[in-house]
């Protein structure tokens, strides 16, 4: 009998995943069909670029239904709740989906309300974020036109996405008021409530030595708890002030909104948990989650949802088949970080194995880990095509396995 | 990983004098812990968080962020650094005999 996937989300979890089915299963076998709120595609990683004008909006924005194979619904509409019992997804429009097996990919979602005063005065004006388009878009304006002073870039709370990507900002604010002459009466400051400037102890020490060479000032422990507009300070709980003239604020995240609204689904936080290896959520054994919408303890990057989606349509083929699941994934990232001026360094580690300095295997050479170079930055920005080319469609990037590779790297770096 | 004398007992500590196992615990090392640590006096709303995140870990293997705490615990993030100064989640695991929260990648 032909069987249902509802797949909630059409980013990269989702879309890569409905692609992955649509080609191991013929259409008499399985019926896909997707659900987003809207039809616009954002390729994240160029987020990053746009306040810089390294990238323009509408370079990295698609249509959603595009990036699908023939023979996959899309439906645009919200998502009112999962009903688990009932096995079935209620949309907003009033349509009701019913489920052999339900991927849940909806991402995480930017709270920047929830943290007091952050949407208040001073918003969009001196206040801002990069973490969305419209966001990127009215830094850019902000950055073309800021003068000196105080530019301080803050992460509220973890978990967020892409936690290298506040450095990273960093970095490129260091070479972008460098190239426009203000970074001389600029202090740049990145301030984050982590004990270091990143979660991993040996790549933190190489991206503090690199922030302290672009005189960066690290505040670490500083968990932001009320940002004054006006005045231009942050607040951390615990009473100390952060002066600035410029906010570029990391939001808190959450889960999607009808996570909450769908008893049994997600967390506190409206995050999926799930088993870390098989990607199964607890809330049912139909049920299954990839990338930013899940709880796991990887990193929320598309490289690992797309590490994910590699091995997820294996392990609904599996339950389908009434087998036992057989993939597993080891929580496998790989991330360019950019430095600034034409270079990034790589880093690539899992659930067990932190970052480390060494040589990363690829068909095309291999590339230097938590060193700066240029084929670095050449990576990052070739990725893009491959993202649109070869990832969403669900064809593996040659050479560069689900995974972790431990050849060429350098474990004894490892101190603990 | 090192041994401890807490309150009498010895306990497995890790190097920033978290516990190894959380099954050496007992209340009287968590006052002995949250002395050493900057908290005087365990109150009933500090062993409030205490109780929520050692249970919690016994429970999923977990422990709850600050944020999660603040929403489920019951006692507002605000308070959370009024009672356990700096930080409340890694503060009140040690207290609570349970392993340094993870920070999250």
């Amino acid at each position: 009998m032909k069987k249902r996937i509802v797949i909630l989300g059409g980013g990269t979890g989702g879309t890569l995943t409905a692609n992955r089915l649509r080609r191991r299963f013929d259409s008499d076998e399985l019926q896909v069909d997707v659900v987003d709120r809207d039809d616009r595609h954002v390729y994240q990683p160029g987020l990053l670029f746009v306040p810089f004008g390294l990238a323009d909006p509408d370079e990295i924005v698609r249509p959603r239904h595009r990036q699908l194979r023939s023979g996959i619904g899309f439906h645009e509409a919200e998502i009112d709740a999962v009903e688990l019992g009932a096995e079935h997804v209620r949309l907003a429009d009033g349509h009701v989906l019913g489920y052999d097996a339900l991927v849940v990919a909806t991402g995480a979602r930017l709270l920047p309300e929830e943290t007091e005063g952050l949407t208040g005065p001073g918003w969009l004006e001196r206040v801002f974020t990069f973490y969305d388009l419209d966001g990127a878009v009215a830094l850019r304006a902000a950055l073309d036109r800021f003068e000196g002073g105080r530019l301080v870039v803050n992460i509220a709370d973890m978990p967020i996405k892409c936690p290298v990507a506040p450095i990273e900002f960093a970095f490129l604010a260091d070479w972008f008021l460098r190239e426009r002459g203000v970074r001389e009466r600029t202090e740049l400051v990145l301030s984050t409530p982590l004990d270091a400037c990143f979660t991993k102890p040996v790549a933190s020490k190489h991206l503090t030595y690199l922030l302290e060479e672009k005189q960066i000032e690290l505040v670490t422990d500083f968990a932001a708890g009320e940002v004054d507009g006006v005045g231009g300070k942050l607040v951390s709980y615990d009473g100390r002030e952060v002066p600035f003239d410029l906010l570029v604020t990391v939001p808190l995240h959450g889960g999607a909104a009808y996570v909450g609204r769908s008893p049994g689904l997600g967390d506190a936080l409206d995050f999926i948990p799930a088993d870390p290896h098989t990607l199964q959520a607890h809330a049912a054994p139909n049920v299954f989650t990839l990338g930013d919408a899940t709880d796991l303890p990887s990193s929320k990057a598309g490289s690992v949802t797309h590490f994910e989606g590699e091995l997820l349509d294996a392990n609904i083929r599996c339950f389908l088949a009434g087998e036992e699941l057989e993939s597993t994934f080891d929580g496998h990232a790989n991330c360019f970080v950019e430095t600034g001026f034409h270079k990034a360094l790589l880093i690539d580690f899992n659930y067990d194995t932190e970052p480390v300095p060494g040589r990363f295997p690829t068909a095309l050479g291999p590339l230097p880990l938590l060193r700066e170079s240029r084929l670095n930055h050449l990576g990052k920005l070739m990725f893009q095509w491959f993202y649109w080319h070869a990832l969403l469609p669900g064809r593996d990037i040659p050479g560069v396995s689900p995974q972790m590779p431990t050849a060429g790297k350098q474990l004894d770096a490892i101190t603990t | 990983m090192t041994t401890a004398l807490i309150a009498d007992t010895t306990v497995d500590v890790d190097a920033e004098g978290f516990l190894v196992d959380a099954y050496q615990w007992n209340e009287q090392i968590a006052d002995e812990l949250a002395h050493d640590n900057g908290v005087d006096e365990l109150t009933p709303r500090h062993w409030l968080v205490v109780r929520f995140m050692r249970d919690r870990w016994l429970e999923t293997g977990n422990a709850p962020s600050i944020r999660a705490l603040g929403k489920e615990s019951g006692v507002p993030v605000k308070e959370l650094y009024e009672l356990f100064p700096k930080g409340p989640a890694k503060l009140a695991a040690k207290i609570g005999g349970i392993p340094k929260p993870r920070g999250c990648i």
